[in-house]
Formats: structure tokens, sequence, C-alpha cells
């Protein structure tokens, strides 16, 4: 079968371009991306090269009673039509644990969960045969509420998340239920503020919609070119479902557009491979929009309880917060999301008294993992909100509180945690408070720079000006013990060329350049060439998220490139191949009872920013319109300054839309706006421009200094233009999105 | 599947096709004509990044059949520029960062062109307007109005 195998359009090799580290380098992929040219997982082609389709179920929860698939298999240019019965090996998988079926086996726990696959000559012909398979549905209450989800009925009787080194948790449908009891939580203040946040769920909504091609090597075996973010887990996860042994299934980058968390667990992968081993063709899978709406995972759905005390003149002495992360129908990865939450959840300052309580349920909503900011992006609002509640208590400045208290390094963190690396906090306040947004614009004005644009019928007379200003921090790498390692391979030839092998997954930030760039400064050279991203030739990169691949792929690189040059110096000259494995500094779990480190630390580094927010709002309508952003982020080291500048300008624009217009909404678990008509995510007449300043303190422990840098904009923000609505409004907005309703009614 | 023959212009060069009824020239252009640059972000016509020109009028070809494209002309992204000679747009957005995961950056390279064709000098509000039909998730747009203005020549 591999005589088949291309017409894969090969990405065009990667040019060696001068730029080193901190230059601002133009993407190596950018003249193929303009051109049309780059090859995205939608755009692969093979000969023979079957379509694939995914029967989802239309059902929250029910039970299934019947699949019947006679008439699906006979019908035109269709070649297989698999169930859960099909799959040869293990028959549930999951990126933490094997919760959730390949294919539903005898009852559906969220709406689009899949229930069958389809191999057709033609994409319509395989929705058709898709449509044909009779499910016979027993429907079911469906867990619907979090805040219920622990008095009914469980979802996994099994309890896949127990025994993993968690508190014990026997309530119903808990995933992951964890305590951060830190000083004494008792203690009093002069003033107490309290509230109750809530925020929506948010989709990543990347551009690329799910797609992939599994090629049978005629040999058992497959290989399967996809859009991911963690090529070697998938491999980890697809293998056992298939009955195959890792070295059987290889899996290779395909151009991928965009990423942000929604890819980190399985889309096509199994499916397609388990049609094309079936087959013994090609199968390609692209999901439409529809389906990539509830074919991944989400940001978790919040509500927090907080309760904040502090002294007369600003001391926070005690924060008490509570925190409810619905996960929908499988685990995916909210433990690590439930524990992010609780460890980020006072946000960047000195906080000696706390008791922080956070849980993850299982529901029958849309399944719940990772994206951009990882559970810190629902606290950071919660708890921003509650520092301006605290700073109007006090009749104190908000930037003045938060500098008052402001955490630094040589403090700790309420995981008892001591700040040993780079954390500017109150430089990143003091510079981004500094930036003067513009002045006030008057009336009458083109339309088209009012609140809702051309749509505003008050012609701006009930246009309120509001400026906010928040806060937010999270961790840069893996935590709490989780071996965070990157492997990188650097072929050193004779003529001091190179050839270096990563499975760093490019999703759109920039990792192909910050691989290129350590490489140039390490090795001297532009001769570089950077060979295609597989787990085949080189061993795992760990994923594209927690911030983390430029610090592990810049360590990992600089690494082989050392070892390979000394070794070249030791024969002499000549060519020599040497991979190696970058770890960073060792973090251990917190404690199961106490939330208190078990080591030296549960998080290697910290990354903070901060942003002032300046919004017009049309308190008649419920219009809203951000007119300028201002936003400090401490970087470590900018690896490429223009590359670093495009990740904040948009993980603003994604907390600009989880602040103000992004939700999937859900009745009875089904999602009813699965689309960019009914789910809105900003335009270029939503987003303002964006003043950013990089501050530069390098983190002692990171290779070159560089601290990741996606995540913080997307947290910071949300709570920045919160804040501006509030203050346009007078309005507590305790919820986001902001919806017209919540101003105006 | 009963298939009927459309002969189009495309880029330049007369291109024939069998193609399904319900295709649209989306498909047609990336499945059959081997022309995969405009991209299938949500084949209903809210994200732009199948952007290409019908007969010089800037369209979403995810909302065009294939059929109704017979006997027209085309342009696509890949039309627009060679890799030793692009065209001033491709340019701008490799120079100003205006690409992070690309998707949509061929529709919004195809709006662009369209746009400096009828406006060579935009204003920041008509380069915002004439691009709102274009989604981006990855750059926050900044990047894009500054490649905008760079392919116009207009000091930022």
């Amino acid at each position: 079968m591999s005589a088949t195998r291309p017409k894969i359009k090969a990405r065009p090799p990667t040019r060696p371009r001068l730029g080193k580290i901190g230059e601002s380098v133009p993407r190596s992929d950018g003249t193929p991306k303009v051109m049309g040219e780059f090859a995205y997982a939608s755009d692969l082609h093979a000969a023979d090269m079957l379509w694939g389709h995914t029967l989802r179920s239309p059902h929250a929860h029910a039970r299934i009673a019947e699949i019947d698939i006679s008439q699906a298999v006979g019908m035109p240019g269709v070649h297989a039509v698999l169930t859960h019965a099909d799959v040869p090996g293990r028959k549930t998988y999951g990126l933490e644990f094997t919760d959730q079926p390949v294919l539903a086996i005898d009852r559906v726990r969220y709406f689009g969960e899949p229930v069958a696959v389809v191999a057709a000559e033609h994409p319509e012909q395989a929705r058709r045969a898709a449509e044909a398979i009779r499910v016979v549905y027993e429907l079911l209450e469906p867990v619907a509420d979090p805040e219920r989800a622990t008095e009914m009925e469980p979802l996994h009787p099994d309890r896949p998340t127990m025994g993993h080194g968690y508190r014990d948790d026997p309530r119903s449908n808990v995933v992951r239920h964890m305590v951060i009891r830190h000083g004494d939580p008792e203690t009093a203040g002069d003033v107490t503020v309290d509230g109750v946040y809530e925020v929506g769920s948010q989709d990543q909504a990347f551009l690329g919609p799910e797609s992939g091609l599994a090629i049978p090597d005629g040999e058992g075996g497959v290989d399967i070119y996809v859009a991911t973010q963690w090529l070697h887990v998938d491999r980890d996860q697809v293998a056992p479902c298939l009955g195959l042994t890792v070295e059987q299934v290889r899996v290779h980058l395909a151009g991928v557009g965009g990423a942000f968390g929604g890819r980190e667990d399985l889309s096509m992968q199994i499916h397609g491979a388990l049609l094309a081993l079936h087959t013994n063709r090609p199968v390609k899978f692209v999901y439409n929009r529809e389906e990539s709406f509830t074919g991944h995972v989400h940001r978790h759905p919040a509500k927090i309880w907080c309760e904040h005390r502090a002294t007369r003149d600003g001391r926070i002495t005690c924060v008490r917060m509570r925190i409810l992360l619905d996960g929908g129908a499988y685990a995916s990865s909210s433990t690590t999301v439930t524990s992010n939450a609780a460890s980020f959840a006072l946000g960047p300052y000195r906080v000696d008294n706390a008791l922080i309580e956070s849980t993850s349920v299982y529901t029958n909503n849309p399944p719940c993992g990772a994206m951009r900011g990882f559970g810190a992006v629902q606290t950071c609002f919660a708890a921003e909100a509650q520092m301006d509640r605290l700073a109007a208590e006090l009749g104190i400045d908000p930037v003045e509180l938060r500098l008052l208290n402001a955490l630094a390094p040589g403090d700790y963190l309420p995981t008892g945690q001591l700040i040993d690396g780079a954390l500017p906090t109150a430089e990143v306040i003091r510079r981004a408070a500094a930036l003067e947004p513009p002045a006030p614009e008057g009336f009458p004005r083109d339309p088209i720079r009012l609140p809702g644009g051309a749509g505003n019928t008050t012609r701006g007379a009930g246009v309120h000006r509001g400026v906010g200003f928040a806060v937010g921090f999270k961790n840069i790498c893996y935590s709490e013990g989780f071996d965070d390692s990157c492997a990188a391979r650097v072929q050193l030839y004779a003529d001091g060329s190179a050839t270096v092998h990563c499975a760093a997954t490019e999703v759109g930030q920039g990792v192909t350049d910050v691989i290129l760039q350590v490489a140039r400064t390490e090795l001297g050279t532009d001769r570089i060439t950077l060979a295609p991203h597989t787990t085949a030739t080189v061993g795992s990169a760990g994923s594209a998220s927690a911030s983390r691949l430029t610090w592990m792929v810049s360590g990992a690189v600089r690494d082989a490139c050392r070892a390979a040059l000394e070794e070249q110096e030791r024969r002499e000259g000549g060519e020599v191949d040497v991979e190696r494995v970058h770890h960073h500094r060792p973090t251990t779990p917190l404690d199961p009872e106490t939330g208190q480190i078990t080591g030296e630390r549960a998080h290697v580094a910290l990354a903070v920013a901060a942003m002032r927010a300046v919004v017009e709002v049309d308190i008649d309508l419920g219009l809203t319109r951000v007119v300028w952003v201002g936003t400090a982020q401490d970087v470590g080291k900018a690896i490429n300054p223009q590359a670093v500048h495009g990740q904040i300008e948009g993980g603003t624009a994604q907390g600009l839309g989880l602040a103000l217009m992004e939700e999937i909404q859900t009745r009875d678990g089904r999602i009813v706006n699965a689309s960019f008509t009914d789910y809105l995510i900003p335009t270029a007449l939503d987003m303002p421009p964006v003043t950013v300043v990089l501050v530069e303190d390098p983190e002692p422990d990171a290779p070159y200094g560089a601290k990741g840098v996606g995540e913080p904009p997307a947290i910071v923000s949300v709570a920045a233009i919160a804040a501006a609505v509030r203050d346009a409004t007078g309005r507590a907005l305790t919820r986001v999105p902001i919806r017209a309703d919540d101003i105006c009614l | 599947m009963p298939r009927l023959r459309i002969s189009l212009t495309i880029n330049g060069e007369p291109r024939e096709t069998d193609v399904w009824g319900g295709e649209s020239l989306l498909y047609a252009l990336r499945e059959r004509l081997d022309l995969p640059g405009s991209k299938n972000a949500c084949e209903q016509g809210e994200c732009g990044s199948c952007s290409v020109l019908l007969d010089g009028v800037l369209v979403c070809s995810c909302l065009v059949l294939a059929a109704q494209a017979d006997s027209h002309e085309v342009t696509t992204v890949e039309g627009l520029g060679a890799a030793d000679d692009l065209h001033r747009v491709q340019e701008a957005f490799v120079a100003a960062g205006a690409v992070q995961c690309g998707f949509c950056t061929p529709g919004l390279v195809v709006a662009t062109a369209d746009l400096l064709e009828r406006v060579p000098a935009p204003s920041d509000d008509e380069i915002r307007e004439a691009l709102s039909g274009n989604l981006c998730r990855c750059t926050g747009y900044q990047k894009i109005f500054d490649a905008v203005r760079l392919a116009a020549g207009i000091d930022a």
C-alpha cells in the first residue's frame, strides 16, 4: 500500500534563513501559507482514497438498544460500516483516563458522541450511508446541571478517576475534588466582599476543522497524518484500540489550522485507522463546522463562590473560594484543569490564609478539556472582579490595591511553594497602568465605530465609556509530578550543515521557527533543515500546550546541538547523529488532603500579565465595543518578538470573545449553536488596537530565560474587558460572556 | 452518483472536470481540480476562508455550486503569485507576521487583493469593514491590518 501513499503534497522544505534568538524572524512556513500551498490535514490526498464519516448521537443521554447497519452496508460506494463490535483492541481511550468509548457501546453520554463510522467513495455517499444506520435509543434523563450532578445516578459507575492519588470523594459523578488549605482560613479582615461568578463554555473554534488521512502499510500497521497537538500520545492512545504495537502505528503531523487545546484529545485518529485497516484503502476524514463543535472538548463552564477579606489599609488577609467545573461526559484533562483552577485561583497576590475547594463533575453536557488558559481563565475572572469589589469597598484605587498585594519572588503560593523564579507582577502592573488609552471620541461618528456598529439605532446617545484593569497568571510547563520532557535529534554533517528532528507540533504558534532559531544560534549556521514532525524518527516532544513548548523545545534542541558539536569535535569531524531529551526541574504532586506541596514545587515556573481595557457600552441597547487594550506581559525572553506580539494579540482576541460573545449553548445537554452563524467569534470589526509591552525578566531555569507566552493574554483579557464593561454600566456583571440582557434589562 | 461536466477558466487557464450536482465550487477546486489553497473552515459562508474571485467579484466558493461556475472565470489564491514572484499582498502578509496557523490566510489574501484593487489606499475603518467577513482565530487581526497597510504603501 505504500506505493499509493503520496500524492500527499509534501510541505515545501523549510528554507534556512538568517535569524537567531531574539530576532523577529519571518515564519519559515509563511510563503507556502500565503500561496495556498501549505498542506493542511484537510488538503491531503492519496490514490484510491475513501472518505470517512461519523454517525453521532442526537441525544445527550440514552441507552442503545440496537444498532442496525444492514441498510447502510449495501449502499452505493460504501466500503465499510463499523461499530464498537469492530474495534479489535481496547474499546475505550482517553487523554488521562480511558473512560471514553472509541464508538459508543451500550450507552451514549453526550450529544455528538460517535456511534458508528462509514467509509465510502464520495463524502456524500458516506454521509448518506451514516444516515441509513438505524439506532434504537432509549432516552435517559440527562445530568445537565453540574450543581446537581453529585446527587444523580453515576454516569461512570466504575469511577475511572479514582485511585490515581487524588482526594477520595465518594459522591456520585465527581471527576476530581481538591482542597488547598493554606495558613488559617478562619482569619478575619476589617472588610469582607463576596460574590458568585459564572463562566460560560468557550469553544477553541480553530479554523482548520478536524481532519486526517489514515493509510494502511500493507503489513497490518498504519500511518496517520493528522492535525494534532501531541503526536506520541496520539499514537499511544490509538495503538491499543487497534490491537497493534506502538511501532505499527506511526503518527505524522499534517498542517494544523489552529489548536488552542482542542486538538489534545483524539478526533478521527482511531476511526480513520480502523476504516483504513478494514478496507485496506487510505481513508480521509474532514469534519464540517457543526461536527467540529461537537467533535472536540471545550473550555469548562464554571461557577465560583468567593469571599475576600482584607485590612482597612488594603492587605488581603484571607480568601475563601469554591470552584465548580462542568467536565461533561468524559474526563479528558478535567483533573488537571481542576487543579490549575485551584492553584491560580487567588491571582498573583500575596495571601497568607486561604481555603480553596475545586471540584469537577461528570455531566451529560459536551465534554470539556484543554483550552488556552486551562482553568486559570475562569478563576482569574472571578478573583479580579473580587479585587475590584475590594478596592471599591476600601476606597483604594484598583491598580494601587493590586500593587499593594503583588506576588513576588520570595513569596509563597497557597500550595506552600516558594517562588524562586522570575515573577515581575509589580512591574507588569506598573507598565500596563502607565499605557495611555486613546482620547474619547465624540459624536456623531461613522456608525462602524459605534457599539454594535451600523446596527446601533441610538446613534451614540446611550454610549458610556468604561476602563478596566486586571492581572492574571498561570504556570508554565507541566506540573504536579507529570514527567515533562522533550526530545530533539540533530544530524550534523561534515560540512557544518544540519538536519533537526523534533516531534513538536507546529499549530500556528511558530514553534518551527523557535527550533530553527535555537539551532542557528547553537550551531552557528543557516544551513539547517527541519525534518518532518513524526513519531517515526524521534522521541516525544510532549504537547503544544501549557505554554511549555518554547521552553522545552529550546532546551532539547540546544542540548542536542551542543552534544552534536562536542561529538563531532571528539571524532575530529565527520557526520554525527545525536538525540537528547530535555527535562525541566522535577515537580511533585500536591498532597491530596491539604493541597500543599509534597516536595519543593508543584509548578516549575509562572508567568504574569496585566491589562488595561477601554470599552464603550450602549446602555440602552446592551451593545458593547472594545475601544483599546494595553497590556504588559512577563515573557522571560522574547525568542521571536514579532511572534510573541502575535500570540499576545491573538490571545487577547480570544479573551474578548469569552468576555463579550462566545458561549457554547446547550439545552438538556444538546448544543444549539454549533455554527459560526450562531457561535460568534471576534471579527476584524470587533478587535481594537492592542498596545503590547514585553517585560523581559529572564527565568533563571529556562533555556535562554524564555517563558511561554500563549496563555496569559487569554486569561487576563477576559477579566480586564469585563471590568471595563462594569465600569461603563455600573452593573455587577458576574457572568461571562456578558450578554445584552445583562446590561440593559 | 450522476455526474455533469463543467468547463471554466481558473487562474487564466481553461479547465474541465466532472462534478456531482450537489458539489460546491470549493469542493470542485479542492478535490477535483487540485487547487486546495481555498480553505474549508465553515462551508456556510461565515468565515471567508474559501474566498475566490468569480468573474472578478469576491465570493465564498462554498456558497457557489460548481455547476454555477460553468463557463465563468475563477481566480483563486494560487493564481495571485508564484514563489519567486509573490503578489504584494502575499509578501506583506509574510513580512508583517500576519500569518500564524494560516488557515484563514488564503481567503484574507484574496479579500485584501480585491480591496486594494477597488480602494488603493483604504482607511483603517475601510480595512476593518472589508475584512470583517474573514474570520481569523490566531492573530487578533492586528498584524493583518499591518499587512494591508504595508501592501497599500500606507504608513502605519
